[in-house]
């Protein structure tokens, strides 16, 4: 059952051959509309872009309305409706890929081809755009070609990209060092050092039997590593419980939390403790099948994923009659550059081949997830933790930590440190104490969790990461003294925007207010009434949005108004009011028509 | 003691009154008897209590995307058209936090499209316009995002003014659920989520829309307009220049109730 879809090949069929190509794919995943994420893959893979006439093609194939293809093809950031470049570079726009210069970087590729961003070259040979955080913070700045990843970005790195694009070179005969992901663990604990033989936290579950693997894992003090801490003994139980006809069990692996990549580590070299937890999980909730949803940005961790997947298969640790008492099989399916997919309702939506929407809760997925069946979603870490308290026990997990939050915490650490990379710490470790050992000096603010998290100052920096203080779902990002921290907050409303999906008034409207607003301040042209606009935007973001997303997306803005107030008003150009609007920005489009760019075609900045 | 209310009286003794044998849930200090499974929304309406609303319509399942009804369900937010009604729920709506809140995600749906009333032919008869003077909206407060957006005239007998779209899928559900024919759908994400017709083309002339379609009239605002038809109803009598929105949802609810 397993599958994944050629992410990396870069094709330009002709458009004959087009619908022949459609027949193959369609046939491959077996005219089922829920595939219809990897079918897209295969279809961008082998057209560059998914043709309106294509769009027809597959609706009428897979038996569902055109507008239902259309709506998914436009709603994730990696499908395309219109040609890009054969070669589509994408530049990761997260702020510490931006710290690291990666827009000097996107301005020198685009000068070399003569581009605009997301410009397609004449000739069809090159786009160059940007993508939201790519996961390559500890080796940034980082850009995707046709999908496949190149970190640590140099000047060099991108005259190489550059004549490798210009001379047609296609990608699979590009340097393999090119692709090199690197892996920076600086500091482990029990669970990156654990060692565990595959099935043993199969058989220390069947040992004790479904019930009592819970009852272990609600022992443990379990809660989700992704972000909501919600307890996955309780989840369980409540998926163990939910009548149904089939139960699933799936891993959330759309890491895409800017600053966030921890889970790219554990997948690349702890595979099989998260497949492990998988199993487990599916032992005690009585699942069948499983999912593990791989955001697209890791192409990388395909085929080691896959390769782990068969050979537990071959072990007899998947498939049928797993140690004669667990029918259990994963399935890995590839998300399409959507960070709302995270949400785990919004995922099932996005396993099922729809736009990545939030279901309204409840019902909620433990008792009608995926196809409307019960369903534990977890996080990579989670899993694998799970398997780690199967095999040794809750103490393995309730020993460390604080009372309210068990065990240790991966941290993925970037920006002004000495040494970004993995850090696995207890919980209750001081903000302070990561700093130290990650060498970051001068620091002026640490963004825990992410955007969605919480912007620290100085005097906070000896709260500590856990649940009951400061809760962090992986991202550790660091900014010394010389960041504009406006630009930072910027950034990271300009990532909400466009990562909002829409569905509901105030996140779209408002994500896109804040961004807005935010990049008025940050250029000098903000006003007073500016500030006035973020607190109430920000107010309707966060007490009337449908999901997450949108109740945390103010975060930055609000944490920034709190705790660095006099960076936002010593910005302000004047306490009055000021146009919204930049006079000379708004003459670009003249400009551009009448290819002028001399002094005289611009307005002076200084206001009159 | 003197008990006042009977939530004072629930309160006392610990039961929560009931009303014709149904149970109840207190909004803005007020009663509303419910049928099991009802939502919030709905099961005010027909209690006499407006509540401002605009993604929703009685004939289809809610969804809670405009987010305007939302209300505070024993100190949370919920949108009252999706949240199921609670024996003994207390139920904030008519507040003024609430009602800052409504009128701010109004206002976010007037600088997010192209909204011009005087000149709009659902003037009267728009929703949304209907909904600004129930929350008392004066001015968009927000800076306008004036969207480029097409307008569709291909269809001999219906317009398409997508400027005034405001997302809520009423067209999408009805073309989808009762006409059979998936003529709308959603695409795009965040602030370029835009409604696309069900044709190649992407011209509403080349699906198989009809003026007697179910879709044809459940628009709230003024973008599924009849084509030759525009102001024969003059502004002034319309709709909702004869009653404001409050009294007319909740005369509906009535009705429907029978």
């Amino acid at each position: 059952v397993s599958s994944s879809s050629g992410l990396t090949a870069a094709g330009s069929g002709g458009a004959s051959a087009a619908h022949e190509g459609l027949d193959a794919i369609v046939t491959r995943h077996e005219s089922d509309p829920s595939r219809l994420l990897p079918i897209l893959h295969d279809v961008m893979a082998a057209e560059g872009f998914v043709a309106p006439a294509a769009i027809s093609e597959l609706a009428r194939r897979l038996g569902i309305s055109r507008g239902q293809v259309e709506g998914v093809v436009g709603f994730y950031a990696f499908f395309a409706s219109e040609p890009r470049g054969r070669f589509r570079v994408l530049f990761s726009d997260n702020v510490t890929d931006v710290m690291a210069g990666s827009l000097e970087l996107a301005a020198r590729l685009r000068e070399a081809f003569d581009l605009r961003a997301d410009e397609v070259s004449r000739d069809g040979l090159v786009s160059i755009g940007t993508t939201s955080c790519t996961g390559l913070c500890d080796q940034g700045p980082a850009l995707l070609v046709n999908g496949r990843a190149i970190p640590r970005l140099t000047p060099a790195r991108i005259g190489a990209v550059a004549s490798l694009i210009r001379s047609h070179v296609p990608l699979d005969k590009w340097p393999a060092n090119l692709f090199t992901i690197q892996s920076h663990v600086h500091r482990r604990d029990r669970l990156l050092d654990a060692a565990l033989v595959p099935g043993e936290g199969i058989e220390a579950a069947l040992s004790r039997g479904p019930a009592a693997t819970i009852d272990e894992i609600t022992r443990s003090g379990l809660r989700g590593r992704g972000g909501a801490g919600f307890f996955a003994g309780t989840k369980w139980q409540a998926c163990a419980a939910a009548p149904g006809r089939e139960r699933f069990v799936v891993c959330n692996a759309d890491e895409g939390e800017p600053g966030t990549f921890k889970d790219r580590e554990l997948i690349a070299h702890h595979a099989e403790l998260v497949i492990e937890g998988m199993s487990v999980a599916a032992y005690a909730v009585g699942a069948s099948r499983g999912f593990i949803y791989l955001r697209a940005e890791y192409p990388f961790l395909v085929a080691g994923l896959l390769d782990c997947l068969e050979q537990r298969r071959r072990a007899g640790l998947l498939g049928r009659g797993v140690r004669g008492a667990l029918d259990f099989d994963i399935e890995l399916r590839i998300g399409a550059g959507a960070y709302v997919c995270g949400e785990e309702s919004a995922l099932l939506e996005s396993l099922e081949g729809k736009r990545g929407i939030p279901r309204n809760r409840p019902p909620y997925p433990v008792t009608h997830g995926y196809g409307g069946q019960p369903t534990v979603v977890n996080n990579v870490e989670t899993l694998a933790a799970a398997a780690l308290v199967a095999k040794h026990g809750a103490g393995w997990l309730r020993d460390v930590g604080t009372r309210a939050s068990a065990g240790t915490k991966v941290l993925s650490v970037s920006g002004d440190v000495a040494r970004s990379g993995i850090y696995e710490f207890p919980f209750g470790v001081t903000v302070r104490s990561v700093l130290e050992e990650a060498g970051a000096v001068d620091t002026r603010a640490v963004q825990v969790g992410g955007p969605s998290g919480t912007f620290l100052s100085e005097g906070e920096f000896e709260r500590r990461l856990a649940f009951e203080d400061v809760p962090c779902a992986g991202a550790f990002m660091v900014f010394d003294g010389t960041r504009d921290l406006l630009r930072v907050i910027e950034n990271f409303a300009r990532f909400f925007a466009h990562e909002s999906c829409g569905f509901c008034t105030p996140c779209r409207v408002g994500t896109t207010l804040n961004a807005q607003v935010m990049g008025r301040i940050a250029a000098g042209r903000g006003s007073r009434r500016d500030i006035a606009e973020l607190q109430q935007v920000s107010r309707l973001l966060r007490s009337a949005s449908h999901c997450g997303l949108g109740t945390t997306a103010a975060n930055p803005v609000l944490d920034g108004l709190s705790k660095f107030r006099p960076s936002f008003e010593r910005r302000l150009r004047s306490l009055e009011v000021l146009p919204t609007f930049d006079l000379d920005e708004a003459l670009a489009p003249a400009r551009e028509i009448t290819a002028r760019d001399d002094d005289d075609a611009h307005l002076s900045d200084e206001a009159p | 003691m003197k008990i006042n209310s009977a939530h004072e009286l629930e309160e006392a003794t610990g039961t929560v009154p009931r009303i014709d044998g149904r149970p109840t849930f207190r909004l803005d200090g007020n009663d509303v008897p419910f049928d099991e499974g009802q939502s919030i929304l709905t099961a005010a309406l027909e209690a006499g209590h407006y509540i401002p609303y605009l993604c929703y319509n009685p004939e289809f399942q809610p969804h809670g995307s405009c987010k305007v009804c939302t209300v505070r369900v024993n100190g949370r937010t919920h949108a009252s058209c999706t949240q199921p009604a609670r024996e003994g729920a207390v139920v904030e709506s008519n507040v003024d936090e609430l009602n800052e809140l409504r009128k701010g995600l109004v206002q976010f749906l007037f600088v997010e499209g192209n909204h011009f009333c005087p000149s709009c032919e659902a003037s009267g008869n728009c929703t949304l316009q209907a909904v600004g003077y129930a929350v008392g909206l004066t001015t968009a407060r927000f800076n306008p995002l004036f969207p480029v957006r097409p307008l569709d005239a291909s269809h001999p007998e219906v317009l398409l003014e997508l400027n005034r779209c405001i997302l809520c899928e009423l067209c999408v559900r009805a073309s989808a659920l009762v006409d059979k024919k998936n003529v709308f759908a959603l695409s795009g994400r965040g602030i370029t989520k835009h409604l696309v017709v069900n044709a190649e083309s992407g011209r509403l002339a080349d699906t198989p829309f009809d003026v007697n379609d179910k879709a044809m009239s459940v628009c709230p605002v003024g973008v599924i307009l009849r084509k030759r038809r525009g102001f024969q109803t003059p502004i002034g009598q319309r709709k909702y220049d004869q009653h404001p929105i409050d009294e007319v949802a909740v005369a509906e609810a009535a009705a429907r109730k029978g």
